[in-house]
This record gives C-alpha cells, structure tokens and sequence, in this order.
C-alpha cells in the first residue's frame, strides 16, 4: 500500500491511476496515521516551491514527511515533490526546504545556454550516474517525461541519473529510502511504470 | 537531448471522436480511449484532446472520456476547447489532463492566462493562438479561426508568455489544411520572441514537411497534427524513424 500525499498541490489523478495499473494499492490522503501506516510513500507536487512548501507546512504533513523518512519506509519525492526534499530552492527568492536529501534547486535560466526554451517540456534520455534500486527496471538511456524550470544542484551522494538540457541536471536521486524524479513517472509512458514498479518493489529499512 | 515531440490531435464531439478512421486493430474508431492508446502504443509523445461540443451534456461526456482515457494512458494530455474561466481549468484537470490550452478564452478575457498560471503553474497553461497574415502582419483570430481581432500575433504572444504561459502552439491559419508544410516564416518569427517552448501546427502534409519544419526551424519543440494521422497519410512509427535517419533527436 502507498500513501500519495495530498497537500493542497497539482493532480493526482494519474499517479494514483499509474499505480493503480501496476497493480499497486494506493491512498490519495492527507491524513498523518494514514501516512505513517502505509508501506510507502509519494510526495508529489506541481508549481511553485514557496507556496507548495508552506502549504506542506502549514497542514503539518512535513512532520509526516519526517516521520516516514525516519521510519526508513521507501520515500519518493517526484517533480516539485522531489526537489522539496532538498536543502533549499532559489526559486523566485529563497526558500528552506525538508533538507531530507543535500544539494539545492535552482534556475535553468543563467545556467543553460541562451536559445534553448525554459521550461524543458518534453521526453529526455535518463543517464546513470549510480547503481540505484530506483532505476534498476530501467535501461540506460530511457526517455522520460520532464516539465521543469528549475533543477537540483550539488545533490551528490544522491546522484542517481542526469539528464542532458544544454547541461547535465539532477534527473533522479536516490539515497538509502529516500528516493525523488524530477520527471514524471505518471506521464513517462510505459518506461515511467516500470520505475513505479521498482520503486514499489523497493524493502523498508 | 531533449527529443522533438510529435503530437497527434483528437476533436472530440459529445464524446466521441470526430473523423474517425480504420485503424487495424481498433473496433470503435470514434472512441477516444481506443484512439488515445493506439497512438501511445505508436510512439506519440503527447495527446491534445480538442473539445468541440458547445452543450453542457456534451462537456460532461467528455470529461467522463478524459478521465477514462487518463486512467489508462499514461503520456502528457493536454486538453483545450471552451476554456474560459478558472473553473474550466479545474474541470478538466481534475478529470486527469495535465495541460490545458487557451485560445479565445484568453482573448476574452486577457487576465486569465495569469490567474491560471499562478494557481496551477506555468507548465499547465498552453497559449493556443490562430495566426493569418492580414496586410503585412501576423495577426490573431479568435472563433476557430473565423474572427480578426486585430490584435498583433507576436505581440500577443509575448504578452501571454510573460503573463505565464508556459508553452505555446502556433496554428497557422495561411497554411492550414493546405499540406505543403508548416508556416516556418512564422515559427521563426514566434521562436525569436519567446523562450517557450513552441508547438508547430497547421500544413503538415508529409513526413518530409516534420524533417524540413525541424531542419529549418530548430526551436521549434514539437509538431501537432490531426487529420494526416487519422488517415494514416503519415505513421508516427515510420515518421519517427524519419526523422531520427535525418538526424532529428526524436523518443524510439
């Protein structure tokens, strides 16, 4: 059974069908026990760094995010949901974040070639940079679904995969259970089950 | 690399597809379910879903497709059609689209690109715009393509994009329906102007239209189409291998 977190952020329609059709159990809630009892857990998230952290924040859920982490159940953090898991973001400003995972979100802007469209919207090929239980059902150089305009820097030992967009970025992490996409698994087609599969394969502590 | 997207693009009707054709394989060609997985399983990179029904029962028939379809197919969908307000956009993504394309709405209402864009982020906000050149200049029309508004294209467009439209499709009115290639005079002209991601429609006709439309105008993001899908005129399997022998950076 995995609990996805439901804070007040984006759609959670499809990860919760994208389980569904792996065969995995799931709860959409925002209920702390029910995040706690649960085998595994999903942070997702969509727009804004700021406001989607005080809105985790602000319902308590972080102490639950905390709490499972601890707890050494399998924790996937994905998009805006992975990069909450970082020390802090620069996005719009500066920002705390849960600091579950080292490293720090940044803008694409500046740090990307000129002439190359922010956000990157579109399939990029995954490029392993560690042996990760996360990744292990997926072949090196899988395309996967990414709709970003910031990313995480400096994540090293969680380094799992890059992605090449006028740079190498963060494309996914990985350390002990804690566990984040930037892309999403939900949208990556038939490659993007096969790293739920994995992640709900993925043994607590 | 990030790969080019090509998008095949589905109107549906009360729920249902219209222009259905055979598919080998698919018994219901109307159904947007059948048709959404049979292109998933080509290799397209994204579904638009146009909603073309003007009556209430027809909108509901479908947002019971989306979200059935969505249930199902696991790619990006982005929906458009009779968007308007804040809570046309809560609507469909409710029901499982993950982006949502403006287009007259935004005209109507100019305050409503900005209002999405800070309530569901930049990435889920799509400027639809139908572009014709009227006197010398690119100009926008509203209605499916019916009414000048005489608003300037690319003005408009850096203007919804600073508003926080995260992508933009271009549908060329000029060379739409014509197949001798997309509008690469205006894409350029698009691409110089916003650093958006930009959604190519309006005149494919081949498969060598895509591998010109990526040569000549290498910003453009992604290449949208219907009808030469639905007829089968153009395979996204063999146009994907296309493009890839021409160097092309597309997702096999």
């Amino acid at each position: 059974m995995t609990a996805i977190i439901e804070y007040g952020v984006g759609n959670l329609f499809s990860l919760k069908c994208s389980l569904n059709a792996i065969g995995e159990e799931s709860v959409v809630t925002g209920d702390a026990d029910a995040i706690l009892k649960a085998d595994r857990v999903i942070l997702p998230g969509v727009g804004a760094f700021s406001d989607a952290c005080a809105k985790l924040r602000g319902s308590g859920l972080d102490r639950a995010v905390y709490a499972a982490a601890d707890s050494g159940k399998p924790l996937l953090g994905i998009c805006l949901g992975m990069q909450l898991l970082f020390e802090r973001s620069f996005e719009y400003g500066e920002y705390s974040g849960l600091g579950l995972l080292k490293g720090e979100i940044v803008p694409m802007r500046g740090r990307i070639p000129a002439g190359i469209a922010i956000p990157q919207i579109g399939w990029n090929q995954l490029k392993k940079t560690k042996e990760s239980r996360i990744l292990s059902n997926t072949r090196e150089g899988e395309y996967v679904y990414f709709v970003h305009s910031f990313f995480a820097e400096g994540c090293e030992p969680s380094l799992a995969a890059t992605t090449e967009y006028g740079i190498n970025m963060t494309a996914a992490v990985e350390l002990e259970n804690v566990c984040g996409c930037q892309f999403h698994p939900e949208k990556s087609g038939s490659a993007g089950l096969d790293i739920l599969r994995a992640f709900c394969a993925m043994e607590g502590r | 690399m990030i790969t080019k997207r090509i998008i095949p693009c589905l109107d549906v009707k009360n729920g249902r597809v219209v222009k259905g054709v055979n598919f080998e394989g698919l018994q219901d060609v109307n159904s947007p379910v059948q048709l959404a997985r049979f292109y998933t399983d080509c290799g397209a990179d994204e579904l638009v879903f146009y909603d073309i029904t003007a009556s209430a029962e027809g909108r509901s028939l479908f947002t019971d497709v989306l979200r059935e379809t969505a249930s199902r197919v696991f790619i990006p969908l982005t929906v458009g059609g009779g968007i308007t307000t804040l809570d046309d956009f809560a609507r469909v993504l409710n029901c499982g689209a993950d982006k949502v394309s403006v287009n007259s709405g935004a005209i109507k209402n100019p305050a409503l690109i900005g209002e999405a864009a800070k309530r569901y982020g930049d990435q889920c906000v799509v400027l639809s715009v139908d572009i014709k050149r009227v006197n010398g200049e690119f100009r926008v029309f509203a209605r499916g393509g019916r009414d000048d508004t005489g608003l300037e294209a690319l003005g408009w467009i850096e203007r919804c994009v600073g508003s926080g439209a995260g992508e933009v499709v271009v549908n060329s009115i000029d060379t739409d329906g014509v197949r001798g290639g997309f509008d690469l005079e205006l894409l350029r002209a698009v691409c110089e102007r916003v650093k958006v991601p930009v959604v190519a429609s309006g005149g494919a006709g081949s498969e060598r239209d895509f591998v010109t439309l990526f040569k000549e105008a290498p910003q453009v993001s992604a290449g949208l189409a219907a009808s030469i899908f639905h007829f089968m005129e153009v395979k996204i399997p063999e146009l994907k291998r296309t493009l890839s022998e021409n160097g092309i950076c597309v997702r096999l």
